[in-house]
């Protein structure tokens, strides 16, 4: 592995650029490195591991048992990459990803690193940019003690930080019960574990249970589950919830049914699962679909990863949730199709190499299903049905104004939204917002979410400041003409 | 009106902001109008350009519909029942040495003369009472205080939202594949059936040269992408819009703190993908005149960057007016990055010269006779 620490180490042009160091690009980087092509891994976090294995090389949690067996998996995969002769830009952003005007089929990346911007290209380009947790607009939530329980994972992982006080997690997926776990071994008070998993999804997830009891998840989820369930409060068959405080978070409401009730804590973790992380892949003009089965707009994308737009692929769970073992192995998938494309594979070079990862890959997914049917999140989790619930955290937008719009001013999609209320054009380019913006209209407009459609992302994906932007060296379209 | 009926005293083809203006003036005249529209309105050029109302610095063939176009902006809300965002503080052209002031000062007395007197000079002083954060070696500029910004998407919607309010049949997601006679009619030929009028308004934007290449009459439209970025929220520090007479750079600061960055840089346009690609060198170039005017501005993040499809004539004029082959076939297209403020007016004076014929409102000059000499080889090229 080359690290990278000033922009100005970096070529102009790579074979492959790989975005994200979680398990699927830091397997995409080191087999497409060890196939010989040119490669760069771009990652915005200080150290790999993305976030399931989040700061695995550099961790102050050295205790095994509290992050699980599991996360240290993640070890193996970074020592590897690092044996890899890729190179590696750490703290480093990539906010923009279209064609390389000058060169017909190439790409060209708008890279920060280090307060410099700088315009690089690439001949393929590998997004592995990961999964978000998925919005979990709740009266309440914008309160201070409230936040994710995957922000809560990342100072336990980054820092060894871990909540204070009384903490209550509230939401479903394999994840919550994960974190709970993390958390409660790490020495956080938890005082309950809310879940909200609807009961009539035990129903709709029954016919996917077969192939659930032959895969890996359950071992791992049962364990999961039982450990949590033994030592927790387990509050089921939550049907309401609202963070309650003055300026600060005091108590989490709780409604069951036709009963409510409130439970005093400092701190109330929110987690509804994750959905694929795509403002890279969108704006990049990547075509999504809505995925009925995990409720939520993922790429298109074909066996081998490739995306809508020829010569960029998605792997991990930014195609689709699979999981941290399954990134992993759609990052070698998509390395060998890049070879391919590149001409260092043949057709039944690649096909032979790639078929026992596809294999395991088959293995692996197996059982997913049950998981997607069976968390998916209620619909008064989804679509908010408290009018004065804050929906777009960065301009204050709340799901009566949004119903209102789609109703009253016949706004029909998240793009006009925009234009009416502001909801996803603060810098979070709808992160945290779209999902119940696109829900809210749906459920206005009697519509479903595949019709009502995606905010169309505007690059910079992530935002760039204005003295970097003008500081881009003026030569580099001179450079590339002389290079080329 | 006819809600579900294929005929209509006029259609409308392209709800940009002329055609649903053209469309809502025609109603209030009486008019039975179809409203036609391929994606959504103001999808395109209407609903993501700067959101300029300027009258600053336009061509004088221009001013007479921009004038018109103004008084309707200063009423908005009475007319479209939304305020559309609208706000006047002004706009101010900065000159950014003596040579430009002396550039300035011509021009403002050559409108003078003409009877124009919306743009007056401004000296330093003054120049930097409205814009105390303009670079310190700025020696003036011309101000024209009318002038001001509103929401494009909100207008534009507000202007569809009152036509149909007012009975017109707005069809969106409908495309237009030809337009052809239909004995002393006009067939409108759609992906959703066959319409029929003795009327029809070419107000189609970037794909209007299709449609009047199928009526014979060609244009050298080409198709353009400028950018604009917005930054993340600042204090408050400039209320005008402000634009440079010789680098190229709009300048805008919303009531929410965010700068809109603009100045016609030109990105590519996919028009048959409804799909723009930008081009970052370009805009390195926009915000590098920012960073050297606006020191203020230098750590500010830009959070989005984007580009509208529009289309652009080779003098910077739009097609305006009656066809110079047909009967009962109108222009309005081509207004070349700068159409949004002439938006209300033109919908207005097209709706009378529809209704009664002709209009008060001198349009000389904008005609889409002007292409017809060299239309044929020019056309094929744009296409």
């Amino acid at each position: 592995m080359i690290a990278i620490d000033d922009i100005s180490a970096l070529s102009s042009h790579y074979d492959l650029v790989v975005v994200g160091a979680g398990p699927a690009g830091l397997s995409a980087a080191a087999r497409a490195a060890d196939l010989g092509l040119s490669v760069l891994l771009a990652d915005e976090n200080p150290a790999p591991g993305g976030q399931i294995y989040r700061a695995v090389t550099t961790t102050p949690v050295v205790q095994r048992d509290i992050l699980g067996e599991d996360y240290w998996l993640g070890a193996g995969i970074a020592a590897r990459f690092e044996r890899s002769v890729a190179s590696y830009a750490a703290r480093c952003t990539v906010w923009a990803l279209g064609p390389d005007e000058t060169s017909p089929g190439a790409f060209e990346l708008g890279l920060s690193l280090g307060s410099k911007a700088r315009m690089i290209s690439a001949a393929q380009v590998i997004l592995a940019t990961g999964a978000q947790e998925r919005p979990f607009p709740i009266p309440g939530w914008t309160l201070p003690g409230v936040m994710t329980a995957g922000a809560a994972q990342i100072a336990l992982k980054s820092a060894g930080i871990v909540p204070a006080g009384r903490t209550a997690i509230a939401g479903c997926g394999p994840l919550l019960y994960l974190l709970a776990g993390q958390l409660a071994a790490a020495g956080t008070e938890i005082v309950a574990v809310l879940d909200t998993t609807p009961r009539a999804n035990w129903a709709k997830a029954l016919a996917a249970l077969p192939d659930f009891l032959r895969s890996p998840y359950l071992a791992k989820g049962l364990k999961l589950m039982a450990k949590a369930r033994r030592s927790l409060r387990f509050v089921s068959g939550v049907t309401g919830l609202a963070a309650q405080g003055d300026r600060q978070l005091s108590g989490v409401r709780i409604v069951r049914g036709s009963t409510a009730e409130t439970l005093a804590c400092d701190t109330l973790l929110l987690h509804q699962g994750v959905i694929p992380s795509v403002n890279l892949a969108s704006a990049a003009g990547c075509a999504l679909d809505f995925d009925e089965t995990q409720h939520a707009f993922v790429p298109r994308v074909d066996a081998w990863f490739a995306s809508s737009v020829g010569g960029i692929a998605i792997a991990g769970d930014g195609a689709g949730i699979g999981g941290a073992e399954s990134a992993a192995l759609r990052g070698e998938i998509a390395a060998f199709d890049a070879a391919r494309k590149l001409g260092r594979l043949s057709e039944a070079e690649r096909d032979r190499q790639a078929a026992p990862f596809q294999a395991e890959l088959t293995r692996r997914l197996r059982g997913r299903r049950f998981l997607d049917l069976l968390y998916k999140p209620a619909a008064q989790f989804l679509a908010p049905p408290a009018d004065e619930t804050i929906v777009c955290r960065c301009e204050e937008v709340t799901a009566g104004q949004v119903r209102d719009a789609a109703s009253r001013l016949g706004v029909t999609g998240p793009n006009q939204m925009k234009a009416f209320l502001r909801c996803g054009m603060g810098p979070c380019q709808g992160r945290l917002c779209g999902p119940t913006v696109v829900e809210l209209i749906a459920q206005t407009r009697g519509t479903t979410p595949a019709e009502t459609g995606y905010y169309r992302l505007r690059p910079p994906v992530k935002p760039v400041t204005l003295a970097e932007l003008a500081a881009l060296p003026p030569t580099d379209e001179a450079t590339k003409a002389v290079v080329r | 009106m006819s809600q579900l009926g294929n005929s209509a005293d006029v259609i409308v083809i392209g709800a940009g902001i002329h055609g649903c203006s053209t469309a809502l003036h025609c109603a209030l005249r009486g008019l039975s109008v179809i409203l036609i529209e391929k994606d959504h309105a103001g999808r395109h050029a209407s609903g993501v350009n700067a959101g300029g109302v300027r009258q600053l610095a336009r061509h004088v063939a221009e001013i007479p519909l921009s004038n018109a176009s103004m008084a309707l902006w200063h009423d908005i809300e009475n007319l479209v029942d939304d305020d559309c965002g609208f706000t006047s503080d002004g706009q101010v052209l900065v000159a950014e040495d003596e040579a430009d002031l002396a550039q300035c000062r011509a021009r403002v007395d050559d409108l003078n003369l003409r009877g124009f007197h919306h743009e007056e000079m401004i000296d330093a002083k003054e120049l930097r009472e409205i814009v105390p954060a303009v670079s310190e070696t700025c020696p003036g500029g011309v101000i024209s205080r009318r002038d001001g910004a509103a929401i494009p998407l909100r207008a534009t919607q507000a202007f569809k939202r009152k036509a149909q309010s007012l009975g017109v049949d707005v069809r969106e997601g409908v495309k237009v594949t030809k337009v052809e006679p239909d004995g002393a009619h006009w067939r409108v030929v759609t992906d959703a059936g066959n319409l029929v009028a003795p009327r029809i308004v070419n107000a189609a934007g970037a794909w209007a040269d299709r449609i009047a290449a199928d009526l014979g009459e060609p244009v050298p439209l080409e198709v353009i992408a400028p950018m604009l970025s917005i930054t993340a929220a600042l204090p408050a520090f400039i209320k005008p819009v402000v634009i440079l007479r010789g680098r190229k750079l709009s300048f805008k600061q919303f009531g929410n703190g965010t700068v809109l960055i603009g100045g016609g840089y030109l990105g590519r346009a996919i028009r048959d993908e409804n799909r723009t690609i930008l081009d970052w060198h370009k805009l390195a170039s926009n915000v590098r005149t920012v960073w050297e005017l606006f020191p203020i501005m230098r750590g500010a993040p830009i959070v989005r960057s984007w580009a509208g499809i529009e289309a652009r004539m080779p003098d910077d004029l739009p097609v305006f007016g009656r066809s110079a082959r047909h009967e009962g076939v109108y222009h309005q297209f081509g207004f070349s990055a700068h159409g949004f403020q002439l938006g209300p007016g033109a919908g207005a004076v097209m709706a009378e010269i529809i209704a009664t014929g002709r209009s008060n409102v001198p349009i000389d000059g904008l005609g889409i006779a002007r292409f017809a000499t060299q239309a044929g080889s020019a056309a094929h090229s744009a296409r």
